[in-house]
């Protein structure tokens, strides 16, 4: 089995957001970059795959060379090679555009990735991936097992989940409780500095969006406080003051 | 040429998020000087998708075919793919939801489209067209410029408050060719809580954090949804632990919500937990260490013991 995993490369989720160059740019000045949390657990469950299957696992990231810390990490946590291609990944149909490409050329089985960027959040790239290889797509994943060529899935819905059964290849869309997140080991980040890192330059379409600039969500006010023991007045201010009940 | 807007049913009536993206789309019509189609597909009284008009739509064509019934985001992204073609829409809306995504992301692949999700104003076309969208996770927004020929707007919940007139809409049957391949993947069983405020559209959440202990004292925390009758929520620890489901987990990787008023109880406001939540209209926090970071996010606080605080507001809100 050929399993791809989709990777982004996105500020830490404790990073304060803020832009640069009259708010056209994020300002990377001391932003810690690390793998999209979900898509950390699509490669957790490959690599689980590949220990009980013996899958190869091509790890993929349309992104800039400052990604590469990024994909090295991923190689050290099990993924056999990796694919960066370079472009600035902004739109959503470019970033799939480009992955359906090298999908195309390789066969893959599986092609995995976290159901959302936490950047751009758009969680389309999945489908529109699946779209573009006429692949069945399925988001959000939180549980993955394969038999044969059958995979079966638990996928959450609003209020609940689902169970799926779908012939293989599919495209999937990750998120917890899918896997459990791997930390790479000290023979792992060795091994990883001599696994191939190919680079390829984008195909195809021009981008269909493009972002004109940033900005920062206005501060609240002030907050008001309420004694404890007159708790029952905050009923009263959101009734008549913040009318919301 | 008119702004296509896609309505979700629940057990056969329109999503209130739905009814957002109706009336947004009949604005973006007005924009545009077009008119607003609805596509609604499953289910449905005649009189329930006629009143699809009242948010101002003009037309509604309606798929119903027992394939259809079964929400499936790629037999979905057909059906609306197709009535795109037929209308010659170039503006689709929609309202974003677990299905919507889904079948988004097949739709733009099908069209080519250019997409903003979690749109959160109407757009701007003094200059192109330019969409404000919210990105990480809420931290930010971002002014897109969609240039493809067609574009998808996947609106945020409370982007806009709709207004509602008499009118109602024409309903036309809508029976587009379906692909085989839209239904090669089977549904063996499904779990659904029900009863219960959904979270994704509930307008009130009452949301708790690991400072209630364990999962046997969700009970406060319940009470006082059920008399706001709003939804539950949780944050990511609380999850992890298995106190509750990952689907009331709201934060950074689990639901980002912006309801009208979300209290948080027992939750100390981690930069993760405040990303699925900072877009909420008004925050209150109730938590027992007055330096909880989640107060300086905050709209109304309170510095008080959950267990006390929760039950006299219950007490309170059934005695409006």
């Amino acid at each position: 089995m050929k399993i791809l995993v989709c990777v982004t490369s996105v500020p830490d989720t404790t990073t304060k957001i803020a832009f640069t160059d009259n708010n056209t740019k994020l300002n990377k000045a001391g932003v810690t970059f690390i793998t999209g949390p979900y898509d950390d657990y699509a490669l957790a469950r490959a690599v689980e795959l590949k220990e009980k299957t013996g899958a190869s696992i091509t790890v993929i990231n349309v992104g800039e060379a400052d990604s590469e810390p990024v994909i090295r990490k991923c190689l050290a946590i099990g993924a056999d090679d990796a694919i960066r291609v370079n472009a600035e990944p902004t739109d959503a149909y470019f970033v799939a555009e480009q992955i359906a490409a090298i999908a195309k050329e390789n066969s893959y089985d599986l092609i995995l990735m976290g159901r959302e960027s936490i950047d751009y959040n758009g969680g389309q790239v999945h489908g529109i991936v699946g779209e573009m290889l006429g692949f069945p797509s399925i988001s959000p994943v939180m549980q993955l097992d394969i038999d044969g060529d059958t995979a079966k899935i638990t996928r959450e819905i609003e209020g609940g989940k689902e169970q799926l059964e779908a012939k293989l290849p599919l495209v999937l869309g990750c998120q917890e409780p899918i896997a459990e997140w791997k930390i790479p080991n000290m023979r792992g980040i060795m091994t990883a500095r001599t696994k191939p890192l190919k680079i390829v330059e984008p195909t195809g379409t021009d981008k269909l969006t493009t972002v004109a600039n940033y900005e920062l969500p206005a501060p609240r006010s002030a907050v008001k406080m309420i004694k404890a023991d007159e708790a029952e007045t905050l009923i009263q201010l959101l009734r008549t003051e913040a009318k919301v009940i | 040429m008119s702004v296509l807007i896609f309505a979700e049913l629940d057990e056969g009536k329109i999503k209130k998020s739905s009814q957002e993206a109706l009336f947004y789309g009949a604005k973006v019509a007005e924009q545009t000087g077009t008119s607003a189609t609805a596509i609604i597909i499953g289910q449905a009284d005649d009189s329930e998708l006629a009143s699809a008009g009242r948010f101002g739509v003009t037309k509604v064509l309606h798929a119903s075919n027992a394939q259809l019934n079964e929400p499936n985001g790629m037999a979905y992204a057909t059906v609306v793919a197709a009535a795109v073609q037929q209308e010659g829409s170039k503006v689709i809306v929609l309202a974003k939801s677990s299905l919507a995504d889904a079948m988004t992301a097949r739709l733009a692949g099908k069209l080519k489209a250019g997409l903003a999700a979690n749109v959160v104003e109407l757009p701007d076309l003094s200059n192109g067209f330019r969409v404000k969208s919210s990105i990480y996770t809420g931290k930010a927004f971002a002014y897109n410029d969609l240039k493809a020929d067609i574009k998808i707007l996947a609106i945020k919940k409370n982007t806009i408050t709709p207004e509602e007139t008499d009118s109602t809409a024409s309903v036309d049957s809508f029976s587009p060719t379906l692909n085989d391949a839209d239904f090669v993947i089977s549904v063996k069983s499904s779990e659904k809580a029900s009863g219960d405020v959904l979270l994704p559209e509930a307008d009130l959440v009452v949301s708790a954090g690991r400072g209630l202990k364990g999962p046997e004292n969700w009970g406060i925390v319940e009470d006082l949804a059920h008399a706001l009758h709003a939804a539950t929520a949780c944050s990511k620890p609380v999850s992890d632990l298995d106190w509750r489901p990952h689907s009331e987990h709201v934060g950074q990787t689990g639901l980002k919500i912006s309801p009208n008023l979300y209290i948080a109880c027992g939750i100390s406001g981690a930069i993760q937990h405040l990303a699925g939540v900072n877009s909420s209209k008004v925050i209150v926090v109730i938590n027992k260490d007055s330096e909880a970071p989640f107060f300086k996010s905050a709209d109304y606080g309170i510095v008080g013991d959950v267990f006390d605080v929760l039950p006299r507001l219950t007490k309170a809100v059934k005695a409006l």
